[in-house]
């Protein structure tokens, strides 16, 4: 049985747009570990690597040359908060994937910066995920992981990797940054998957 | 899978509030009686969620404050209208039960065995993970040179100013520098500015004596120090940061 705390009433309901254990906000939270990478679109690339070893890259004329999508999706933080409806335009990660020859089952994600994250290739597919560059109609700033980051929004946030240079296709799951620091490996907000062994 | 560690799941547990503490008008101490606490390194923080008696619940993180053994305490700044600060820094007081698990976080912790010379940067209520290393490093009787930069908007929104001060005096190795932002006390050499280039030179540490950074604090003041210290020529991995809210 939950502890009921005494004289706490709250909200007092739950939205049901909301995964279990979330709270709305209207704002935009900035979550990172280290300091923003400023990154040059002069010499952005986004690398992709199979697990044969095969890779490929765009430039960044390259990457905005491909068909965009503009989505509005609901946003879903580990610590808690959620942003809903929020609007973006990226690149679908089929135009990277789709033509590719690999059995991989895994992905691990890089950012400029250091951060890595991983999620399986089917996570990637099937219009769930997007390499985004615009946000709320304009190019999305640093902060917010500019010039462009992957969006993955049925996982919680520190999956969508800000400041995104590549992804490595892989035989082998190989967890990342926060995935090796306690957090869960897939994380699921709706099975409220936030740490190791929920 | 290649975990570093495997730990046990996080589980809720039941706590008591055993004191409160007023540390500013808006800022006040739980201290915490967590029952079989596995323990935690300074910098990580605890889920904490409230129960209301019709069944409806809510979460929320909250850094630790506390270091070692012994209660955990977490200090809660009442932000307006908001959810669940305002209840736990105005309303809650001693016997009053919630949930909690943890501890949670690994990366934005400082380790008593790691000799590197520390920047502490704290904007407002971004100095509560940073006490706790401070006390962490009393508690170990660490001669780890810490330098504490805090910004705040004015003399009265100083948290753990009296410990602060204490600590200054008897903790050997601690510097504690105070930044204010709108109004500083009167003959106060530096005028209230926000965070700058000169700040950190001051008070800070060089690049070359490859310090360990823990930035913490409202985005806008992690976003502005970071850059700064990178700008510094500090490496991207020695710049820790954790930012609240939005």
């Amino acid at each position: 049985m939950a502890i009921v705390a005494r004289g706490f009433t709250g909200r007092g309901r739950s939205d049901p747009a909301l995964p279990p254990g979330q709270y709305l906000t209207q704002d935009f939270p900035v979550l990172s570990a280290g300091p923003t990478p400023r990154i040059d679109t002069s010499r952005w690339q986004f690398t992709l690597a199979t697990e044969t070893g095969e890779r490929q890259s765009w430039t960044w004329e390259q990457f905005l040359a491909l068909p965009s999508e503009d989505v509005t999706v609901d946003l879903h933080c580990v610590t808690k908060w959620s942003k809903l409806g929020s609007h973006w335009t990226g690149v679908p990660l089929e135009e990277f994937l789709g033509e590719l020859d690999t059995s991989a089952e895994y992905a691990s994600v890089s950012s400029y910066g250091g951060y890595t994250t991983n999620l399986p290739v089917e996570d990637l597919l099937g219009g769930q995920a997007w390499i985004a560059h615009r946000y709320d109609g304009e190019d999305l700033t640093p902060e917010h992981g500019g010039p462009a980051r992957l969006l993955v929004p049925h996982l919680y946030l520190w999956k969508s990797a800000k400041w995104i240079r590549g992804i490595q296709l892989l035989i082998e799951d190989e967890p990342g940054f926060w995935e090796t620091a306690g957090y869960h490996n897939y994380g699921d907000p709706w099975r409220e998957q936030r740490y190791w062994g929920d | 899978m290649a975990r570093a560690a495997v730990l046990g799941r996080l589980t809720w547990r039941a706590v008591t509030v055993t004191g409160v503490r007023d540390e500013t008008a808006t800022a006040r101490t739980l201290v915490l009686d967590a029952g079989d606490w596995p323990g935690h390194l300074p910098g990580q923080h605890l889920d904490l969620r409230l129960t209301s008696a019709d069944g409806y619940s809510t979460q929320r993180s909250y850094s630790i404050a506390s270091a070692g053994p012994g209660p955990v305490e977490i200090t809660v700044a009442a932000v307006d209208g908001g959810e669940v600060s305002p209840y736990l820094a105005r309303d809650v007081r001693p016997g009053d039960q919630f949930e909690v698990r943890g501890p949670v976080g690994g990366y934005f912790v400082w380790r008593r065995e790691d000799p590197a010379p520390v920047l502490l940067a704290a904007g407002g209520s971004g100095i509560v993970p940073l006490m706790a290393m401070i006390r962490d490093r009393s508690a170990s009787d660490s001669r780890v040179p810490f330098r504490l930069v805090y910004s705040i908007r004015s003399p009265a929104e100083a948290i753990y100013a009296r410990e602060l001060a204490r600590r200054v005096r008897d903790d050997h190795g601690l510097d504690v520098t105070y930044l204010y932002s709108r109004s500083a006390p009167e003959g106060w050499r530096r005028a209230p500015s926000r965070i700058r280039p000169g700040d950190l030179v001051a008070n800070g540490w060089p690049p070359e004596l490859d310090p360990l950074c823990f930035v913490c604090g409202p985005t806008g003041f992690v976003e502005a120090t970071a850059t700064l210290l990178a700008g510094a020529g500090h490496p991207a991995g020695r710049i820790k940061t954790e930012r609240f809210g939005g």
